[in-house]
């Protein structure tokens, strides 16, 4: 202590004060998807950022890049980054798995946090959030406010993340209403608002008047209000813009405290790679607050089944479970293993319709 | 009042001299900009320009100037052909997405043989791929006389669909555990484009896009089929008198082209990128339009305007980084870059002349 | 699958919406493109509309101004490629391309602080009796003015390019920018107020993405309609009313096949999205034939001393 003292204030004494300062901070890296501004995965990632910023204050120093093409770009950024002397670099997107695995490698001494992919290293930690806890509780909501029996899905690709939330909004709105019908729209992009309103017309054209989305702008709300009618969820951040109705509630990506706790965990020496994959219970998703346009039971409903998610007392995907064939998956009381999950690309029973491929 | 007066010749000094000229006034334009965003300008030019060339760590940049040029060289060599004879390929992004796909299907269709023989295999493929999603328009336009501009641009959705769909079907990883994406080709010896010396940047599609602006050159200087593209884009009767074919043209330039944009995805998905994924094309089929207009069409102007379009972007990362500045703020910046390299141009061309007014 | 499900009358009413900002900016480019200049900068110009639309009315809270300010700013950025294209007699495609590029980094900057904000309501022209009629009422009769406002816009260009003295002249510049000028007409002022004309309906179209049609700012939100605009123009053979029919189409394809997904028919999903690209492709093989529209001075640089 009294030797790094003294060797800082030599620093200074030479002029070199600001190199100094620089290793007294934390620096964090984080390489985002798309623009800060695209108000929902990228937005709520910035987010955690900042929050990163005023939890430590001067200790800690964040850059960020946006709109990083996932391949060669991502990787330079990443070295750019570290040789810059990031301490901990957050990487955000499924993409960016091979480029930060390469990146680690050259420098060993820099940690990495890659989001949402299943590649570990030594200084390569894996983060997700269980996203499909947060469908649990919209589908009871969606299944018990339907009227016409009829939900519509706007789905961008059909990958595992995007089938994991059909599934568990389903299950969870069939359990209070047999008779519900989910039609699932792929949009075949992340973003495009204009298709996505296109989609959500669509959807409600054809009699769905709860509209769930896996996109991540209020376009369906708009066309959701716009109908007037049909409920909706905000989707990545709260869309409380449009609450009451039609939005009713809301899956929220939370990512600050994981961001403050592995900054923390760098700062004081402890962080390990990890692989963490979080939900409610966390904090990584949260529930936006139910509006009062939901009756009182039903919102009573779902928040019990919020906080029996939350403590880990029920699991979202707990059987009896059939795929969509009608073959056996889970059996009574048996809950789905994290593998099966983190791949899962078929319906389960009940959902008309062929997953894409 | 001024006047312009078309030189009979363009100038030699100045068509050298603009486009330094242009890098000037858009850094005094760019530190405008930058200073009204609250930054220093000084420090984000130096970021922008210099650090990738001269900075502490540009033995890692100087290279990876080349990775990030190669593509867009490539492509936009392909692209001057046409532009030259006035065949209008704004669908090379699309023969890029292709060619790739082509190629990395090859590749992993051997998987996991080792062989020599599969890479050149993959080249071949990746060059059939772009020149076969190419051959579209060429063949509609013979054909129908169909807008190659159009076609050629609704091209393009089309191949990001097929994209998303081979990442997310046929060309999936088996062992990805159900992510999108193929297996990474860094990883099968066999098909990966590998840097030929290590840290050096060079890999094979840098070696393509230097013989491409060589026989480009030589092309367009020494050979009839050169003079005959720049007939039929100077003076396209002329060059009907002249006994040009000009389906034989368009067929040619359309599918040179696409296969160079082809060649492009291969090199790019077998060695930087690695894998076939959902975002792979990372929208070099367009910026190298803007590359080969920069260049002037010409093929070493174009090798200089794609290294300078690769600092602006690898220099736009650092800043953003570094500096905190919005990634907005250095598109705008590009944006300017091109503005003045267009503007510019004029000189080139043409004579100012101040004049009283009414003379004209 | 359950084709009953698909409601056409909607269908068509929700394809009209859908069309309206392609329409829009197609017009624009359409008189553009007549004057004889080639402006590939559509998408850059409806992004800097669409923000400027969506700051003016969240700014004065009124929807109408928003999308005058939308226009205005789409002429001013127009101004900017009519400076190149006219005066520094500039490559048309390259200074497209550029302002596109230079248009989506603006609108950037500028929207910063309007994420996640939500924009004053356009209200809808609901006509007593006539919106309530059944079928009618539906497609014609209730939607939002700008929608109505880019039909009459289409039959203004048409009767203008067709019947009256602009018209004229704006063709005989595009046709041949000589000969007009031997005649005494400026061709560069025609052209710059037909590139300014087109900037502010691509604005127009932009601000009816933000405001109307989603509504919300996010960066890069008109995600490709600028260049499908584009597309158009010469898929209607520099024709108004076909421009019209080709928006329609566009967007009608586009919804049907959203509307065949929902309804579960049994097509692969990515094949349907590929579907308008692919039959837009087609369409125009078969128009193609027509060649009695394209301006023959288009995309040539024009200077009086030549």
């Amino acid at each position: 202590m009294k030797l790094t003292k003294l060797l800082t204030s030599a620093a200074v004494a030479l002029g070199l004060a600001t190199t100094a300062m620089a290793e007294d901070k934390t620096k964090v890296g984080f390489v985002f998807v798309g623009p800060v501004g695209d108000g929902g995965w990228t937005y709520e990632h910035n987010k955690g950022r900042l929050a990163v910023e005023e939890k430590y204050g001067d200790k800690v120093e964040t850059v960020f890049v946006e709109s990083v093409p996932e391949g060669p770009d991502a990787e330079r950024v990443m070295t750019q980054m570290a040789l810059d002397g990031a301490d901990l670099i957050f990487t955000t997107s499924f993409g960016y798995m091979d480029p930060t695995i390469n990146v680690a490698k050259k420098f060993p001494k820099v940690k990495f946090e890659h989001a949402t992919g299943y590649k570990q290293a030594d200084n390569v930690s894996v983060y997700s959030a269980r996203f499909y806890e947060g469908r649990a509780v919209q589908g009871h909501i969606a299944g018990s406010m339907t009227k016409s029996n009829v939900i519509g899905y706007i789905g961008s690709y059909p990958i595992p993340e995007v089938i994991r939330g059909i599934n568990s909004a389903y299950i969870h709105a069939k359990k209070v209403n047999p008779d519900v019908q989910f039609k699932i729209v792929w949009a075949y992009t992340w973003f495009d608002p204009a298709k996505e309103a296109d989609a959500a017309k669509v959807l409600i054209e054809q009699g769905a008047d709860v509209i769930l989305q896996h996109t991540d702008s209020t376009a369906p709300q708009a066309a959701a209000q716009a109908a007037g009618n049909v409920i909706t969820f905000g989707q990545a951040s709260d869309m409380s813009e449009y609450g009451p109705l039609p939005r009713v509630s809301s899956i929220i990506d939370d990512w600050a405290p994981y961001y403050i706790a592995r900054v923390g965990a760098v700062m004081d020496g402890t962080w390990t790679s990890t692989s963490t994959w979080d939900g409610i219970g966390a904090g990584m998703v949260g529930i936006g607050e139910i509006s009062d346009a939901v009756p009182a039971d039903i919102k009573e409903q779902a928040l019990a089944l919020k906080a029996s998610l939350a403590s880990g007392e029920y699991h979202a995907f707990t059987g009896p479970v059939n795929k969509q064939d009608g073959s056996a998956w889970l059996a009574d009381g048996e809950t789905a293993d994290d593998g099966t999950l983190a791949g899962m690309n078929f319906y389960v029973e009940g959902i008309e319709g062929d997953v894409p491929n | 009042m001024i006047r312009l007066e078309k030189r009979p010749q363009p100038s030699k000094t100045l068509s050298l001299a603009t486009p330094l000229i242009a890098v000037v006034v858009t850094m005094i334009a760019g530190g405008l900009l930058f200073a009204t965003l609250g930054k220093n300008p000084f420090e984000a030019i130096r970021t922008i320009f210099w650090d990738p060339l001269f900075g502490e760590y540009a033995f890692y940049y100087r290279p990876q100037l080349l990775v990030k040029g190669a593509p867009l060289v490539l492509i936009a060599i392909g692209l001057s052909l046409g532009f030259r004879a006035g065949i209008w390929n704004i669908g090379a992004e699309g023969q890029y997405i292709v060619g790739a796909i082509c190629g990395a299907g090859v590749g992993l269709a051997f998987y996991p043989m080792e062989s020599f023989l599969i890479f050149p295999l993959m080249v071949l493929a990746g060059a059939l791929g772009g020149w076969a999603w190419a051959m579209i328009p060429a063949l509609l336009k013979v054909k129908f006389g169909t807008n190659e501009i159009l076609v050629s641009l609704m091209l393009v959705y089309v191949a990001e669909q097929l994209l998303a769909s081979m990442s997310l079907g046929l060309l999936k990883n088996p062992q990805g555990f159900g992510f999108p994406g193929s297996r990474n080709l860094q990883d099968y010896a066999s098909a990966h484009n590998a840097e030929l010396i290590t840290g050096s940047g060079m890999h094979w599609g840098v070696v393509a896009a230097f013989i491409a602006v060589i026989l480009a050159y030589v092309l367009l200087n020494k050979h009839i089929l050169g003079f005959n593209i720049r007939l039929s884009g100077e003076a396209p009767r002329a060059a009907r008198f002249a006994g040009v074919n000009p389906t034989r043209l368009i067929l040619f330039c359309l599918g040179a082209s696409g296969a160079l944009a082809g060649l492009a995805g291969l090199f790019e998905v077998s060695g930087p990128s690695g894998q076939v994924s959902i975002d792979f094309n990372a929208g070099y089929g367009f910026t190298a339009i803007i590359v080969a207009f920069l260049g002037r069409l010409h093929p070493v102007g174009i090798m200089l305007a794609g290294l300078l379009m690769a600092l602006t972007y690898i220099g736009g990362d650092i800043a953003e980084s570094n500096l905190q500045l919005p990634a907005a703020a250095i598109q705008v910046f590009q944006g300017m870059l091109l503005f003045f390299l267009l503007a510019l141009d004029l000189l080139t061309n043409y004579r100012l002349k101040f004049a009283s007014k009414g003379v004209a | 699958m359950d084709l009953s499900a698909i409601n056409p009358v909607l269908l068509i009413a929700s394809l009209m919406v859908a069309a309206t900002p392609l329409l829009l900016a197609a017009i624009g480019e359409l008189v553009v493109e007549k004057s004889g200049v080639l402006n590939l900068g559509v998408e850059g110009m409806m992004i800097v509309g669409a923000i400027a639309g969506f700051a003016f009315s969240v700014e004065t809270g009124s929807p109408l101004l928003g999308v005058i300010g939308a226009a205005i700013c789409g002429a001013l950025l127009s101004l900017l490629f009519a400076f190149l294209t006219q005066f520094a007699l500039a490559n048309q495609v390259a200074s497209g391309l550029a302002l596109t590029l230079f248009g989506l980094g603006l609108s950037a900057l500028m929207g910063q602080s309007y994420v996640g904000v939500r924009p004053p309501a356009m209200p809808r022209l609901d006509l007593p009796v006539l919106s309530d009629l059944p079928v009618v009422g539906p497609i014609l009769f209730s939607h939002d003015p700008i929608l109505y406002f880019g039909i009459a816009l289409t039959a203004v260009v048409w009767a203008v390019l067709k019947f009256s003295r602009i018209g004229l002249i704006l063709r005989a510049v595009g046709e041949n920018h000589d000969a007009a000028h031997a005649l005494g007409y400026h061709v560069v002022r025609v052209r710059i107020l037909a590139i300014m004309f087109g900037g502010a309906c691509a604005g127009l179209g932009g601000a009816y993405i933000s405001l109307i049609r989603v509504p919300q700012w996010t960066e890069g939100m008109t995600a490709g309609i600028g260049w499908i605009a584009l597309a158009l123009v010469v898929f209607a053979s520099w024709k108004p009313w076909r421009v019209l029919l080709g928006a329609y189409l566009f967007g009608g394809i586009n919804v049907l096949q959203l509307n065949l997904q929902a309804a579960g028919v049994a097509i692969p999903v990515e094949y349907l999205a590929m579907s308008p690209y692919l039959i837009t492709i087609l369409v125009l093989v078969i128009m193609s034939a027509d060649k009695s529209g394209a301006p023959a001075s288009l995309g040539r640089i024009f200077h009086a001393s030549q």
